[in-house]
This record gives C-alpha cells, sequence and structure tokens, in this order.
C-alpha cells in the first residue's frame, strides 16, 4: 500500500474534507515552517510551575492534615480542590447551565435558598452550588441541607459533610443561618427528586414548613431557586418498587437508559438548563415568635412555592428545545 | 461564697488526683479530702501535696461518715468513668459509676452541710449516629439513642439520679461538666491509646468522624473554677474547633487503614482480646459519625475559654507523647522544596 488511508473523525466521508483535514493538519504545525522564529527556550512556562508548586504545596497540606474544617465538617480547600471542579465540567460543557438574578444573593449575610428539586438524582443541588460558588462576585459557598439518609451511606455521607451538606433539621438551619451562610434547601424531598417523569416541574408538597420557621427564627431572608433542565437528565419512567425495598432506597428508577444499559445508563442526558434566583422574601417583619403561628408559616410556604412554580413556568415557556434552551 | 472543705472522689485517676492536687495549692481552699478505692501512684500522691487521701469506697455508706465528720462543703464527683484507656471488666465500672453515684448522693443529702456538688459527666451521653444535629447544644435531650449498655449509658443514669438530687436539695448548687474526649501529653484515654497505634490506625472505611477534643489542663482549670465560683448548670465543655478523623491521624503521623462496616465487629473484637484497645459500641459509633458540642454557654454562663483548641490539644499530644510520624510533616516539607528547585533548575 502506497498510501495510508485517511480516516475520518467525524464520520464523514467525502474526500472534500478529508483534504480540509490534511490542511489543518499541516497548518498545525507551525514549529516546521520556516517563516516563524525559533521557538524560545522555556520549556515549563511560568504559570506551568506555579499550577505545580500549588499543586505540591496542596499534596503536602492534605498528607500533613494542614488544613481547616469547620463544625459541620466542611472542608473549603477539598471543595474548591477536588469537589467542584469536576462538577464545573459538567455544569459548563454538560448542562451549558445559564444563571440568572445572581443580583438577589447577599453579598455576605446569611440568606436561605429554596430550591425545587429533581432528577432522580441530586444533581440539581450540585449545580447550584456550582452556580453560586462561580457566579456570587464575591464566590460564596452554599451550603446545604441533606436528607439523613445521604449521612447513613458510608463515602457519601462522609464527602457530603466535607462539600458543606449537614442535617436537615431546625438546629443546624439555624445555626448556619445565624453564622450567616447562604443555605440551599430542597424541601420537597425525595418527592420532588423522584416524581415520575410525567410530573415533570409540578412542584410536590413542601414538607411541613420547618424551613420557613428556620428562617422566621433567624430573620434571614428566603430566596426562591427555580431550576429548569433538572428534569430530563434523568427521566424516571417507572419505580421498581421491590429493588428499592431490597437495597433501601426510597425508589429505584427505570429511565429510558437505565437499569438495561448499565453503566451507560449513568450517564445525564446533556439537557440545557437555567438556574434562576427570585427575589428575597423578607422574613425579619415578623415580631418574636412568629414561627410558633402556623398559619403564618403555611402562608410563607406557601408564597415560595408559588414564586417557583410561577418562574418554572416562566422559564419553560421562553425555552424552545429541552437540549438546545 | 467560696467552698472551704471539699471532697473529690475517684482521685487516683487522672483528673481527680490532678484536681486534688490543684485544689490543694490553692490557699481559698480549707482542706482537701480525695476518696478513692485504691491509692494514687506515688507520683500523684506526691503531686496532691497537703490534700488528705482517704481511701473508701464510694458505693459503700461509710462514705456519708466521711462527708459528715469532716464537714465537707463542697463534693466533687469526678470518679465516673467515661473513656477508659484499657479493656476492664464492663459490670464493675457499671457498679462504680452507678451504685456509687447513689450512694454518694444519697450521703450529701443527709448532710446539710454540703452546698456544691460538681459532677464530671461526658457529652458521649448525647450519642452519636448519623440523624444528629451537626453540634449538640446542653438544652438537646440525652440518653436519646445510645448502646444500652456502655459508659454513655452509664454517665446519662447517673445525671438522672443528679437531677433528682437536685429535686431532692434545691439548696446545693449543682454543677454538671460534660467533657468532650480529653487529649493531652500526660492523659490516658481510649482516645490517646488509638492514635498511637503502631503505623497504621484502623478506621471505618467510608466515614470521617468529626473530632472536638479538650486539652487535659483546660479540663482541670474547668473542674478547680466550678469549684471555686457558683455556676450552676449543665455545660458542655470542649476545645475550639473540629479534626476530621482522617486530618487526625494524618497530623499525628499515622496511616489510616480503613476497614469495612461489616469487618469492625470482629476487628474491635480482636483489640478487646489482644488488650490493645476498649472498643466498644459506642466507640465505633464515635469513630464512624463523631460527635461536637456547642460550648457558648461555657464561654458565657460559666465564663471559661479554653485555652486549647481541639487542633492545638491534639497537636499538644502529638508533640508531648514524641509520636514519631510515619510522615514526616517536615521531610515532605523538604521534599516538596528539591522538587521545587529542580523545576527553577530546568527553567
Amino acid at each position: 500500500m502506497a498510501h495510508a488511508r485517511v480516516i475520518p473523525l467525524h464520520g464523514n466521508t467525502t474526500s472534500d474534507t478529508a483534504a480540509n483535514g490534511r490542511r489543518a493538519r499541516q497548518t498545525a504545525r507551525p514549529g516546521q515552517t520556516p517563516t516563524l522564529a525559533p521557538p524560545p527556550v522555556e520549556p515549563p512556562a511560568p504559570e506551568l510551575a506555579d499550577r505545580l508548586a500549588d499543586l505540591v504545596a496542596f499534596a503536602r497540606r492534605r498528607l500533613t492534615g494542614e488544613y481547616e474544617v469547620d463544625e459541620f465538617g466542611f472542608d473549603a480547600e477539598l471543595a474548591d480542590n477536588v469537589l467542584l471542579p469536576p462538577l464545573r465540567r459538567l455544569y459548563q460543557n454538560w448542562f451549558r447551565v445559564e444563571v440568572i438574578g445572581t443580583h438577589n444573593l447577599p453579598d455576605e449575610t446569611g440568606a436561605l435558598l429554596v430550591a425545587n428539586h429533581s432528577g432522580t438524582f441530586p444533581i440539581d443541588a450540585m449545580m447550584t452550588a456550582v452556580a453560586v460558588r462561580d457566579n456570587h462576585p464575591r464566590g460564596r459557598f452554599l451550603r446545604m441541607l441533606g436528607a439523613d439518609l445521604i449521612f447513613k451511606t458510608p463515602v457519601l455521607g462522609s464527602f457530603a459533610r466535607k462539600s458543606g451538606q449537614t442535617l436537615a433539621c431546625n438546629a443546624d438551619a439555624e445555626r448556619l443561618l445565624r453564622d450567616g451562610h447562604l443555605v440551599g434547601v430542597w424541601p420537597e424531598g425525595f418527592k420532588g427528586i423522584g416524581k415520575p417523569f410525567r410530573d415533570r416541574y409540578k412542584l410536590q408538597r413542601f414538607g411541613r414548613g420547618g424551613f420557613v420557621s428556620a428562617a422566621l427564627r433567624t430573620g434571614t431572608p428566603i430566596i426562591p431557586v427555580s431550576i429548569v433542565g433538572a428534569e430530563e437528565v434523568y427521566p424516571k419512567l417507572a419505580d421498581l418498587k421491590p429493588l428499592a425495598r431490597l437495597f433501601g432506597f426510597p425508589y429505584f428508577p427505570v429511565t429510558p437508559l437505565f437499569p438495561h444499559f448499565g453503566l451507560l445508563g449513568l450517564v445525564p442526558l446533556p439537557s440545557k438548563w437555567f438556574i434562576e434566583f427570585g427575589e428575597p422574601i423578607r422574613t425579619d417583619e415578623f415580631e418574636a415568635g412568629a414561627e410558633e403561628d402556623p398559619m403564618l408559616v403555611f402562608n410563607i410556604t406557601d408564597q415560595v412555592r408559588e414564586s417557583i412554580q410561577q418562574t418554572l413556568y416562566r422559564l419553560l415557556s421562553q425555552r424552545n428545545n429541552v437540549f438546545l434552551g | 461564697m467560696a467552698a472551704h472543705i471539699v471532697l473529690v472522689t475517684g482521685v487516683s485517676g487522672y483528673l481527680g488526683g490532678h484536681l486534688a492536687a490543684r485544689l490543694a495549692d490553692d490557699d481559698r481552699i480549707e482542706r482537701v479530702i480525695g476518696v478513692d478505692t485504691a491509692a494514687p501512684s506515688p507520683a500523684l500522691a506526691k503531686l496532691m501535696g497537703r490534700a488528705e487521701f482517704v481511701r473508701a469506697d464510694i458505693r459503700n455508706p461509710l462514705i456519708g461518715k466521711v462527708i459528715a465528720t469532716a464537714k465537707v462543703d463542697t463534693v466533687v464527683h469526678a470518679s465516673p468513668t467515661a473513656h477508659p484507656a484499657g479493656p476492664s471488666a464492663r459490670p464493675l465500672h457499671k457498679e462504680m459509676n452507678v451504685i456509687g453515684t447513689m450512694q454518694l448522693l444519697a450521703a450529701c443529702q443527709r448532710s446539710p452541710v454540703v452546698r456544691k456538688l460538681v459532677v464530671k459527666s461526658t457529652t458521649a451521653v448525647y450519642g452519636a449516629g448519623p440523624r444528629d444535629p451537626a453540634m449538640f447544644t446542653e438544652d438537646m435531650p440525652i440518653n436519646g439513642r445510645l448502646p444500652s449498655s456502655g459508659y454513655a449509658q452509664d454517665n446519662a443514669e447517673v445525671e438522672a439520679y443528679v437531677r433528682g438530687f437536685g429535686r431532692r436539695r434545691p439548696d446545693v448548687d449543682i454543677t454538671t461538666l460534660r467533657f468532650t474526649n480529653l487529649i493531652g501529653p500526660t492523659v490516658d484515654t481510649v482516645l490517646t491509646r488509638y492514635f498511637s497505634l503502631p503505623v497504621a490506625v484502623p478506621t471505618v472505611l467510608g466515614r470521617d468522624a468529626r473530632l472536638q477534643m479538650l486539652h487535659s489542663e483546660d479540663a482541670l482549670a474547668v473542674l478547680h473554677r466550678a469549684v471555686e465560683q457558683d455556676v450552676p448548670g449543665v455545660f458542655n465543655v470542649g476545645g475550639d474547633g473540629v479534626l476530621l478523623l482522617s486530618q487526625a491521624i494524618r497530623r499525628a503521623g499515622r496511616v489510616a487503614l480503613p476497614v469495612p462496616g461489616p469487618v469492625v465487629g470482629p476487628v474491635t473484637q480482636l483489640f478487646r482480646r489482644t488488650r490493645l484497645l476498649d472498643f466498644g459500641p459506642e466507640q465505633v459509633r464515635f469513630l464512624n459519625f463523631g460527635r461536637v458540642v456547642d460550648t457558648t454557654r461555657l464561654k458565657t454562663v460559666f465564663g471559661y475559654v479554653p485555652r486549647w483548641t481541639t487542633r492545638q490539644a491534639f497537636d499538644d499530644y502529638v508533640h508531648g507523647r514524641g509520636l514519631r510520624p510515619v510522615l514526616d510533616p517536615d521531610r515532605l516539607a523538604a521534599a516538596e522544596r528539591g522538587l521545587l528547585n529542580a523545576v527553577d533548575l530546568l527553567r
């Protein structure tokens, strides 16, 4: 054989594109073109050396335990260097998340972010954490409240704490809010995240409104967060209840790809996401002890729920395509 | 009114003995009487100076005679064990902790002179689990999900009897101090032995407990203050800040050896049999989930700010014990410098 066959990478077999590919490869080697000056001799670029220095210092700090962890078990250094980067790839390249209303997040005081929950697997919570960290002008961390199932599960539980999550209970929520953190809560819980695909974007019951009493007791604003796109990542078509009971899961989902395609079924569908932070709802204008008034708590709960539901409908009506936005 | 004649139980133990020594050094206190079933070690006895030692069993009604004849006005109950270092006979400890407390309280109730009771307890009474809040405050319920037998349960029962005593003798000031795990260069507890296991420290796979520790010097200072000042109430006592179990193991220069959950039981059995460590079910739960308490009341109401943070206390223990790190931080730092120099040379 005199000529090696050109195998195009993009499945397009016309000779035209093959030629284009060859041309592109030729121009991609500028070092060999005589018109260019000889390449300067500086093997590791300075920023590369700096990055190496950072990496080595990071490794040493981790190996010797030289880092801070707060009372909740949150390890900011680990979150920034290990836990968030892979999520950020997913955030930017896979879901192409668009964030609306960052100005509604307070600069340094506490706030309770209340969001809709969906997607069979809590990717929406992780993406919201990235959205807050990357879009807030001061790069604040979102501290999330999670179900006890998370903390019962080995590996998952310890990573959840390190990433800034804690148990969804009033004591922890109020402590975080009083310390002035941004706290994220998904009050629909398993009812929301595990709802069938046909019920997508229909908000479920908001628990017992525990999050409202936590906000009232600490006088922190509630920020409704509406997430569009998460419903389509793992469309839950059916629920295998006996398997769920066997493994102790709240549900065992059947999605278009899971479980029959095995690991492939774990790949989320690349839906286009929108996360909107809504207008804060103030809770500091009620007298002390207002959290004991169940009617008020229910009213605020409904107000938050309604606000999220309306925003969801608006975002959905503006969306033309699930995958393109 | 400051204390004059103080009775300290459990003076052969670390806290009781060193507290008696501190009180003996304090001129404001007229007399210090230490009680225990066994005599303190010669070194401890020397430290205790003018403090008197009475060999008595607090499970025996005789203790009432000691309190009555010496006209004791302040009783420090430092003997309940919470984190014994080595394996020991469980039933005996239970007897000492619970029955001993009942006898001691009965004796206190009889004596009209007693006007203050200081009780050493442990934050283990809060338990440890995945459904617990991140930080416990004093008003959270205790005794909820504790293993039915164990030191945590003992201490919960001791506290219950102390509350009963408080109802019967409202004129007595009662200070209950819930200590987190003690650590320091000289104290000997299950944790200090755990972290000084040779080379590898077994942990539970997939778990990383949050640990809060209290320097033994801070514990003694808090007990001393409770004797001197009138600060009735229940107080959590612990250092500021948290170390993760994995982090503490790294700071001690050890290597963690994660053990899968189902094998944890047999492994702890092995440790008990080989008499290396007394790892009861509650210790295992503690190493699974850890426990952190809120010490705001200690700082604002009791008026004591621990001088050591958890991290400082732990580092003091590591240096004081002369633990030889498997991964030496200095050598790691040197390696890092070497690597960066090599990169610089390449440039």
